[in-house]
């Protein structure tokens, strides 16, 4: 394998709040290609988004990490200040976030923070910058592009704000881009547009993405691969077909199981018993347990380790282990 | 239709958009209207799940806001079991609402932070003097159970359950009246799916232990085809398309319909590409003139542009388009 | 867990062992309660009683026995001779009930118009809020005193001492409900439309049962923290109107009250006349209204 764009190991990520310390993530390891995309998978509060923001050291305290470490092309960025991150961001990892709007200062037209940001990062005047933002908007199909680049965000409908913001996110051409759900605020039929955009213009530009949503469905779509998050843990990890068709974890079987689809012809939706626990009481061992239909008693003491199968996956089971070693 | 629980009969809802009318008068503006419902029509027979489906602006919270009487409507006749709610006297509407009951998107929002669960569950109970006291409390204890909760939970405050909890407790609290016909406003779309599949596959058992009826408003089609039987499609506030479930996902008939279905992601893998739609729903103040649909339609004609389309009969129900032969053919 | 452990684990208690500020303000402001509530046991006179005042022990500096009549004060003597520290507890007892009391009324008025725009909305919001808008543009000191000259040109003479703290507290309370009435129907906008309240609209609950029992004590939160520094306010008002000479009556000096009498001896050299009612004033005012800061604080989801 060539060497990781992103490279991510045993990253932990801990609250410190005045009954203890909350740990929010905890052995998370995963490697991102170059051009790859990879999904994050997750129910709300498995950690997804904040894997994200470790990553780009956008961290709310009391937030931290306290373990672990973040390569970038083999540098350590975890480490860095917040005057080098800041370099970081914008100019290798671009970011889209799930509400353009927070995204997009409203009181500046779309020309001046394109401009700006394009000239943080790139040595270019503002004649060029400027061309060079209308040339973006104009790919990321934004309408007389030329035209509509000196109007403000709020002229813009939902969809093409998502729009400006990749535009944004890609105007100093990126190794990385973050999408912490970029179609979430996004109605359906705009929903496929948006996608098929970062889609696009990633693999154009050879930028790698890494894709935060709860919506299986973009992810079986977008990615090449996925992974799982459950509790603040790496479930599995695996190319998207294989997880998504044949997966290993009994979460993710469940997770797809409870997807409603327009293929299936069973009354009931299989379910999940419970709720995911709060990071106040994670239960020992294996934190899916007590939900769990195959659980034995040593996923009730003992913290699965992730292991390596066939085909680049990983997962965290004790079953896929007793497996292995049988088979 | 045989046994109709609800009739809605040319249902319109107008908003006031304007500014202030000290900022019109400065401004020299005139006063804005928006059209958020614009006649609209069907019926729900009892015991049937009717999905209302639209993406946002299409108008199905203001129709179940309209229904329930949080909103009046501007024009139209709403008819519970053949009672004309629009035209009834304030005593009698009272006593009907015991009868239908609502439950919300956000589970967030909808519980009182500060009332304790049982006796948000026996809300209802108490203002329809159904029951009170130990009575009340034994009832409240059942609901719980029913929703799949513990009769303890009643002495607890809301901020101690997570979002799917809930959504149980606000299902419980909407069947203490015992009504026949309950409104859904997005249910779990502020939910988990695995949670989603929970609350889902509830709200069926319930349905079929209770005999409920069910008005359920989504913009999600997969979990519409799990929950309908029959389904309307709204676009910019006019019904485009109501069918039986099975039809309307086997052969969808207006462009519209198609269109949305063709949007749902793909999770079987199968190599079907969702089919990216041209263009945005456009701005409900100012819908395009014929029918609101043609600047997204591939199949539009000059014609579609000139007159609103009247409903067609179609095999199970009506499809608001001029193009309807057309697009029966396509669906083949 | 029982109520105590369980108020004593709570966030805002947490946040309150975690202010010094707050502690020291909050036993500080106790203290000045608590000693003005228990004037009659504490003061070692009662300087409401004439009989008991000796005018040859008039401007007795503090600590020190008094020329003629050996007489010794902590905090000294007026010109009457009345003793300044039991003077300054009785003082602080009135300035507290009034500035309770307007409080209160300025609370309840503010509330139920809040209250009331915000379920009414349209007109009734309009009108409420216009009015609240005209009132505001007003120094509340003036309103007070307008409310003051109407007052004594209502109330027959013979009524006017015993009707003057009422009068205050009435002016007061009317100066200062717009606070609480903007708040509150900010807030009240804000949870009546949420979908707890349109559940109980759904049911048909009466309005003004939805208006008491789902939205008050909903809002409370933020009508505590303006309650706290409307307090501070409050008693300031009380001591600048009874500084006017249009407060409470003289035989029933507050702590405005005293000031003004002490400025009088302030150049000819009895500073502490009017030096220790003024550092009580401050100590009580400052602690009340650093009370409500950190509540203010506390209660804001934003700042945690």
């Amino acid at each position: 394998m060539t060497e990781p764009l992103l490279s991510v190991r045993d990253l932990r990520v801990e609250f410190p709040n005045r009954r203890g310390t909350l740990t929010a993530l905890d052995g998370i390891s995963f490697d991102i290609a170059p051009g790859e995309v990879l999904g994050m998978v997750g129910e709300s509060g498995a950690g997804k988004s904040l894997t994200g923001a470790a990553i780009i050291g956008l961290l709310e305290p009391p937030g931290r990490i306290a373990g672990g470490e973040i390569r970038l092309k083999g540098q350590r960025i975890d480490t860095l200040s917040p005057e080098q991150m800041r370099r970081i961001r914008g100019k290798r990892i671009g970011m889209v976030f799930q509400d353009p709007l927070t995204s997009l200062n409203p009181l500046y037209t779309v020309a001046q923070q394109l401009v700006e940001t394009i000239r943080t990062h790139m040595p270019l005047s503002e004649v060029d910058a400027r061309k060079r933002a209308i040339a973006l908007l104009d790919r990321v199909g934004i309408p007389a592009a030329a035209r509509r680049i000196d109007d403000y965000p709020h002229h813009f409908s939902g969809g093409m704000r998502q729009r400006v913001v990749i535009a944004l996110a890609l105007c100093a051409e990126p190794e990385l881009v973050i999408a912490d759900e970029p179609t979430t605020a996004l109605d359906v039929s705009v929903q496929a547009q948006i996608i098929d955009l970062i889609k696009e213009i990633c693999a154009e530009r050879g930028a790698a993405v890494m894709l935060i949503t709860h919506d299986m469905g973009v992810i079986a779509e977008t990615a090449d691969r996925v992974a799982v998050l459950y509790a603040g843990r790496l479930a599995e990890i695996g190319p998207v077909r294989d997880v998504i068709l044949d997966a290993a974890h009994p979460y993710t079987r469940g997770l797809m199981g409870s997807i409603p689809t327009l293929t299936q012809e069973s009354d009931r939706l299989v379910q999940i018993p419970g709720a995911m626990p709060r990071l106040s009481s994670i239960p020992t061992g294996c934190a899916f347990n007590p939900r769990c239909p195959e659980a034995f008693d040593r996923c009730r003491t003992e913290r699965p380790v992730p292991l390596d199968r066939p085909g680049g996956r990983q997962v965290a089971c004790w079953l896929a282990a007793k497996e292995s070693a049988h088979g | 239709m045989a046994d109709p629980l609800l009739q809605i009969e040319g249902l319109w809802r107008r908003f006031d958009v304007s500014k202030p009318w000290l900022n019109r008068v400065i401004e020299r503006e005139k006063p804005q209207l928006l059209t958020a419902v614009a006649d609209v029509s069907f019926d729900i027979a009892r015991g049937e799940t009717f999905a209302l489906v639209g993406e946002s602006g299409s108008g199905k919270s203001t129709i179940a806001r309209m229904i329930v009487g949080l909103l009046g409507a501007s024009e139209g006749r709403i008819r519970f079991d053949g009672k004309d709610m629009t035209e009834m006297a304030p005593s009698d509407l009272r006593a009907l609402r015991r009868r239908f009951q609502m439950i919300f998107q956000d589970p967030f929002a909808s519980l009182n932070p500060r009332w304790r669960v049982g006796d948000i569950i026996a809300e209802p109970m108490r203002t329809f003097g159904l029951a009170t006291g130990a009575e009340a409390a034994t009832e409240v204890a059942r609901l719980l159970e029913t929703v799949g909760l513990s009769a303890r939970d009643a002495e607890k405050f809301p901020h101690e359950f997570s979002g799917g909890q809930r959504q149980r407790i606000a299902i419980a609290r909407a069947l203490s009246s015992k009504p026949e016909f309950i409104v859904c406003d997005e249910p779990t779309s502020a939910l988990d799916v695995s949670v989603q599949a929970q609350i889902l596959n509830l709200m069926r058992d319930l349905q079929d232990e209770f005999g409920l009826t069910y008005l359920f408003i989504s913009h999600d089609l997969s979990v519409v085809r799990h929950m309908a039987s029959r389904i309307g499609v709204l676009y910019l506030g006019r019904l485009v398309e109501v069918a039986d479930a099975k039809a309307l996902f086997r052969a969808p008939c207006h462009p519209y319909t198609r269109m949305l279905l063709d949007a749902v992601p793909d999770l079987a893998l199968s190599g079907r590409r969702r089919k990216p739609v041209s263009g945005e729903i456009p701005n409900p103040i100012s819908p395009p003139a014929g029918c609101a649909f043609h600047p997204r339609c591939p199949a539009m004609t000059e014609a579609c542009k000139q007159a609103i389309p009247a409903p067609r009969p179609t095999a199970t129900g009506m499809a608001a388009c001029i193009r309807l032969d057309m697009a029966e053919t396509a669906a083949r | 867990m029982n109520r105590i452990a369980r108020a004593w684990d709570s966030d805002l208690a947490y946040s309150f062992r975690h202010s010094p500020v707050a502690v020291v303000a909050a036993f500080v402001a106790l203290l000045i309660i608590l000693a003005a509530a228990l004037a009659p046991l504490i003061a070692p006179h009662d300087p409401f009683n004439p009989a008991s005042l000796n005018l040859m022990d008039g401007f007795t500096p503090p600590m020190e026995p008094n020329a003629f009549t050996g007489n010794t004060y902590w905090l000294g003597t007026d010109n009457q001779g009345r003793d300044i520290f039991s003077a300054i507890l009785y003082g602080a007892r009135i300035s507290l009930f009034v500035g309770f009391s307007a409080v209160l009324f300025a609370m309840v008025l503010g509330i139920a118009v809040g209250l009331l725009a915000a379920w009414r909305g349209g007109w009734v919001d309009s009108l409420l809020m216009r009015i609240a808008d005209v009132q505001l543009s007003f120094p509340s000191i003036l309103i007070a005193l307008l409310i003051f000259g109407v007052a004594r040109g209502v109330i027959p003479p013979a009524y006017r001492e015993e009707m003057a703290i009422w009068v205050l507290i009435v002016a007061i309370g009317l100066s200062d409900w717009v606070q609480f009435a903007r708040v509150v129907r900010g807030a009240a906008m804000v949870e009546k439309a949420r979908e707890y309240v349109q559940a109980a609209r759904v049911i048909g609950v009466h309005p003004v049962r939805i208006v008491l029992t789902h939205i008050l004590p909903n809002v409370m939160g933020p009508v505590l923290v303006i309650a706290t520094i409307g307090l501070a306010l409050a008693i300031i008002a009380e001591a600048t109107l009874s500084f006017l000479g249009v407060g409470v009556p003289p035989t029933q000096p507050s702590l405005g009250t005293l000031i003004r009498i002490g400025q009088g001896f302030l150049f000819s050299g009895e500073w502490w006349i009017i030096l220790f009612p003024s550092i009580a004033l401050l100590a009580l005012a400052l602690s009340v209204n650093l009370l409500g800061d950190w509540l203010r604080d506390a209660l804001n989801p934003r700042l945690k």
